[in-house]
């Protein structure tokens, strides 16, 4: 159980608290409403690069890591495609550095041309190492488009191109922090060994005299259903076959996500986990092999993405993941299997609030949802999963015409 | 009205004193040495079992990984999906490691279940059969992983680097091929197995919620004398052989980036410079404001990261710089790197620079001891050197009041940059 408190700033920053006197640190999470699927077609890998020049300075502090790192603190941040995440550690008795820096930047970034000019470089390095100097880097540079006509999760949050990256100019960096970087579209989370009123009191002294920004209203469209069987062959200088498959499939914040979610730990979660038993252990049939979803918060995928072993034919590979589906379609799953990744929900879940940082970012992510109060009620959401309801998400999922595979092949 | 002043930096307190939560050594009865950390707001526990069965200890290459990981593909009782299904059924996870001189086991596990599944784990360490069906199954898919593993600039630097410093023949230093997993027997995994897995060769760390309880448990599994080893365990040694290149190229035309290594043989953390040197690495290149991110990356943007770090094994250890470049930056990027080593050398360190990085080891080290796994963490890397809590005070120590002119003594001493060896994969 997760205590916490809820309040909103005037200025429309929401904020979380929540004590925990077994350590000696602090977190501060700060999540901003503002994803890749927020860019434009033509300006794609926007939000992440803006996530790199957040690092750059801002108003009143020439640079954020170097007091940061004095105070003994330490951050991060990650950009996906719906929001952008940054988070401290610290040891508690530094939190106020923490609200210093944080508030500063979201007041106002410092904008200079060299600041840009370097993380272009950078962000273009990290394009090149992850994506496309790296073997099946390019694979969701492929599958996004195949799977997506419409939304805009079509492209990955690293951008489309280089290209793009290469244009981003001062204006647009401007322009975007104006419109998503105001505390009416963040949230803060302050965890750890606080005292509540302090955290009130330095939220109204760093955070609440920065302006509200304009309210926007996401249009993004609707991804309309996928009709027919989509499919994408291409050739790499990779060594093995690599098989994947997207389907289309609820969101992170459908109440069916939770059946899908257990269906995908049934399939492929650990050594006991059917695809592992099945595909790579008796059949022999892939080296790896993963299901997963993205879990976003539009209407998401669900990905079977598997390395092939030396030999098998791909379309064999691919007709017995279907077979595999098909059994979750036809069968009910075993009570005991159900209650096997219920239990192994569980004891995750509490593995992760040993940590406070785990439990900052959970808060906000469930604030983001709707209600932070989920970190504490979603178990009771899976635990309520029944094998029936497994099976309805088998049905809806896995349709051929729901499909987008896409066969990455060793060139020969 | 009161102006709020965001230009000044709030007030804050430097990490002055650090109280390091010790682990309770006890013993089980057989003499197995038990570090218990009970400490936690969770009712979970983590029972680590080390056995001094690393890379080090190898009769053959590849034998000390592949038992390792195929402890628990199946006993004399059990198939490796049955254990499988039991542990997952409980929730619990267990994992394997395999390092350069000890492998570990661990469990974690909610506490209430630790008696259900406890009995998995003892029998995976007394009773494992290593199948020949999964033996194949392992090689297969090792093989697939290494061939992928290859076509990774950044792996096949690690892996040549490795080899350059410490010779091919060198357990710190061999670089697998895929004929090298076709020569693991299930002979080979049974005897090293069969000298190494036993209650002579186990030291056990246990976190979390550890009552008296859970630790009679623990007893009761593993106390006994029925698990014991057959013979001594053998006292191998290796002595490393340096290439005499210094500048090595691994040509990769069709590349992109560039992957660099830099470095050079070293000690590990029982030397007395080792403290010394870790506040010089971090000064260079161990956290994000390092010297080499902020000319590299933060300057030059030739990067997406860079670092350095000084490696310690047990009976070795090395220091190294790494990064991935763009091909048309790459001799750029190694002369700054070569620049920086040779500031390091020539300059003293601000003062204002070095308390930051003080700060920030301090900090990194909290970090380091919150929660009884962390702690765990620390723990294990004193007992697998025969260290005791004291270094930590020493180390901290050390941090504190290491001065400007000890840190370039130490620079000349060991970072010159003409004693490295630099190698590349990709082009330059």
């Amino acid at each position: 159980m997760i205590k916490f408190e809820r309040f909103v700033l005037p200025n429309g920053l929401k904020v979380i608290m929540h004590q925990d006197e077994s350590t000696p640190l602090a977190a501060m999470n700060i999540l901003y409403n503002v994803g890749a699927r927020d860019e434009e077609e033509h300006k794609t890998g926007f939000a992440h690069l803006f996530e790199h020049l957040m690092f750059g300075g801002s108003a009143n502090i020439e640079n954020y890591d170097e007091p940061l790192q004095r105070a003994g603190g330490e951050n991060n941040a990650f950009t996906n495609n719906d929001i952008t995440n940054y988070y401290i550690t610290l040891p508690s008795n530094n939190l106020e550095t923490a609200f210093w820096l944080e508030s500063d930047r979201m007041l106002s970034l410092a904008f200079t041309e060299k600041s840009l000019e370097v993380q272009r470089s950078v962000v273009i390095e990290e394009f090149k190492e992850r994506y496309l100097n790296q073997p099946y880097g390019d694979a969701w540079l492929l599958l996004r488009p195949l799977a997506y006509k419409v939304h805009p999760y079509k492209w990955p949050t690293i951008g489309k191109d280089v290209s793009h990256i290469e244009d981003a100019t001062l204006d647009d960096v401007k322009a975007f922090f104006k419109q998503y970087y105001c505390p009416n579209n963040a949230i803060l989370v302050v965890a750890g060994n606080i005292d509540l009123q302090e955290v009130k009191s330095l939220c109204d002294k760093w955070f609440a005299p920065i302006p509200s920004g304009p309210d926007f209203q996401r249009n993004i469209p609707a991804e309309p259903p996928q009709i027919e069987k989509r499919f994408l062959k291409v050739e790499r200088d990779v060594p093995i076959d690599a098989l994947f498959m997207a389907y289309h499939c609820c969101s992170r914040n459908d109440k069916e996500f939770y059946a899908a979610d257990l269906m995908v730990d049934i399939l492929s979660r650990g050594k006991s986990a059917r695809f592992y038993k099945e595909l790579v252990k008796n059949k022999k049939i892939f080296s790896e092999l993963d299901v997963y979803m993205t879990g976003d918060h539009d209407k998401g995928l669900l990905v079977v993405e598997g390395k092939l072993v030396e030999g098998i034919k791909i379309e064999d590979a691919e007709k017995i993941v279907i077979e595999e589906l098909e059994k979750v379609k036809q069968e009910l799953v075993s009570e005991d299997e159900l209650t096997k990744v219920k239990n192994k929900l569980e004891s995750t879940r509490q593995f992760s609030e040993m940590n406070v940082l785990n439990k900052a970012m959970g808060l906000a992510f469930a604030e983001l949802a709707g209600d932070p109060a989920l970190v504490n009620t979603e178990m009771d959401r899976y635990m309520a999963v029944t094998p029936e309801a497994i099976k309805e998400q088998a049905v809806t999922i896995f349709r051929e015409s729901n499909c987008s595979t896409l066969y990455y092949l060793a060139k020969k | 009205m009161h102006i709020l002043d965001r230009k000044t930096a709030p007030h804050f307190r430097t990490v002055d004193k650090i109280k390091i939560i010790e682990a309770d050594a006890r013993k089980l009865d057989n003499g197995i040495p038990v570090y218990v950390i009970d400490k936690g707001t969770q009712d979970l526990v983590k029972i680590e079992f080390l056995f001094k069965a690393g890379v080090w200890q190898e009769p053959k290459r590849l034998i000390s990984s592949a038992v390792n990981s195929m402890l628990n593909e199946g006993t004399s009782l059990h198939t490796s999906a049955q254990i499988a299904d039991e542990i997952d059924y409980y929730g619990a996870f267990f994992q394997t490691e395999n390092g350069s001189d000890w492998s570990s086991a661990t469990l974690f596990t909610l506490t209430k279940y630790l008696s259900q599944t406890l009995p998995f784990v003892k029998e995976i360490f007394t009773q494992a059969i290593f199948p020949e069906k999964e033996l194949q199954t392992y090689i297969q898919n090792k093989k697939q992983h290494l061939i992928v593993d290859i076509g990774r600039i950044d792996f096949v630097a690690r892996k040549k680097f490795n080899e350059s410093l410490f010779g091919n023949s060198h357990p710190y230093g061999y670089y697998a091929v895929a004929d090298d997993f076709d020569k693991i027997t299930r002979e080979d995994l049974k005897q090293f197995y069969k000298q190494y897995y036993n209650s002579d060769n186990c030291t056990i760390i246990a976190s979390g919620k550890v009552t008296q309880e859970t630790f009679s448990t623990l007893n009761d599994f593993f106390g006994g004398n029925d698990w014991k080893g057959e013979s001594a365990i053998p006292v191998m040694s290796h002595i490393p052989s340096t290439v005499n290149e210094k500048e090595i190229l691994i040509l990769k035309e069709d590349s992109i980036q560039s992957s660099i290594r830099i470095g050079k043989l070293l000690f590990n953390k029982l030397h007395p410079d080792y403290m010394g040197m870790q506040v010089l690495n971090t000064v260079f290149g161990g956290y994000f404001g390092s010297r080499l991110m902020a000319n590299i990356r933060e300057d030059k943007g030739y990067t997406y990261g860079i670092g350095s770090a000084v490696a310690s094994n047990l009976h070795d250890g090395y220091f190294f710089i790494t990064t991935d470049v763009g091909v048309s930056v790459c001799k750029n990027a190694i002369n700054e790197i070569r620049f920086e080593l040779q500031k390091l050398r020539t300059e003293l360190i601000p003062i204002e620079e070095l308390e930051l990085v003080r700060n920030y080891i301090l900090g990194t080290f909290l970090r380091g001891i919150d929660g009884p796994f962390a702690l765990s963490d620390k723990a294990k890397s004193i007992i697998t050197y025969g260290l005791g809590y004291d270094y930590y005070q020493k180390f901290i120590n050390t941090i504190q009041t290491i001065t400007p002119e000890e840190l370039k003594g130490l620079a000349n001493k060991y970072l010159h940059e003409d004693s490295m060896i630099e190698l590349v994969v990709g082009k330059k």
